[in-house]
């Protein structure tokens, strides 16, 4: 390849990696203010693990979910590419998922809570991959996390 | 049709029994699926926040959608077996070809009465 063309390319890289990592970065924290500023709001809200509802006379069960799709930004896309390579913990999908598990959690919880429920029983999550059309760089996780709510009865 | 709209026609749980109810009888698994493709141009944008990352807002849609259908034809079948409740719904998601998705929800049919 010409001198200048091999410049021109690796500049365009590592142009494409900082856009990827500042915008990335940002976009992230700015996710997780609003996640936790809405897990603040939603705190008092209550998830029940186990099989069985506790004990409300009267009640209305509905099935209820959330769910999102969340994608990498470029830097970690390359950065996950070489903790790949090296093995030990991919730390990049690490955070993806945890904000996407607390995401579709916040969002289950608040159809729920629209629809006056008092719980949300035997919450369970399905994770899977996205791949593009491209083929390369699909980078993005669905999560969704659904439950059955119990609206106490009049 | 959402599933609220859906929980109005059929009682739905992901419970292995719906509160206030006790099961008359069972009617075996049901299930239903959807895949579902997404429009090329809109995976262009896609594409473009792999840059940026952050929710694709375009395959959360699409993935909502292909959920609520496959819940109509998981109670579709249900109700063709005379059921009025469905237990123990689980979903799952996969990719089964590049930018298409299939989930596939199940539970079983019962039929409920009143406690």
């Amino acid at each position: 390849m010409d001198f200048f063309e091999l410049i021109f390319t690796l500049g365009g890289f590592l142009l494409l990696l900082g856009i990827g990592y500042v915008a990335g970065s940002s976009a992230e924290r700015k996710h997780y203010a609003s996640i936790r500023k809405r897990e603040e709001e939603l705190r008092s809200f209550i998830l029940v693990q186990s099989k069985r509802a506790p004990e409300t006379p009267n009640c209305t069960t509905a099935f209820v979910s959330g769910s999102v799709v969340i994608g990498m930004d470029y830097f970690k896309l390359i950065y996950s590419s070489i903790c790949n390579l090296f093995g030990g913990s991919v730390t990049p999908f690490e955070s993806l998922l945890e904000r996407a598990r607390r995401e579709a959690v916040l969002r289950m919880k608040s159809e729920a809570a629209t629809m006056q429920a008092q719980y949300v029983c035997n919450v369970k999550f399905s994770t899977s991959n996205i791949k593009s059309v491209n083929g390369k760089g699909g980078g993005a996780v669905e999560v969704i996390a659904y439950g059955t709510a119990v609206v106490p009865g009049p | 049709m959402h599933q609220s709209q859906l929980g109005e026609i059929m009682l739905l749980s992901n419970l292995e029994y719906i509160p206030g109810y006790k099961v008359e009888e069972h009617l075996g698994l049901v299930q239903g699926s959807a895949v579902r493709a997404k429009h090329a141009g809109r995976d262009i944008m896609a594409g473009l926040k792999n840059l940026v990352g952050g929710e694709l807002k375009a395959y959360t849609e699409l993935l909502q959608e292909s959920r609520s259908q496959a819940m109509e034809r998981m109670v579709e079948e249900a109700k063709s077996l005379n059921a009025n409740a469905i237990l123990n719904i689980r979903l799952a998601t996969s990719a089964v070809a590049a930018g298409a998705a299939e989930v596939f929800v199940y539970g079983t049919a019962v039929v409920v009465s009143k406690e």
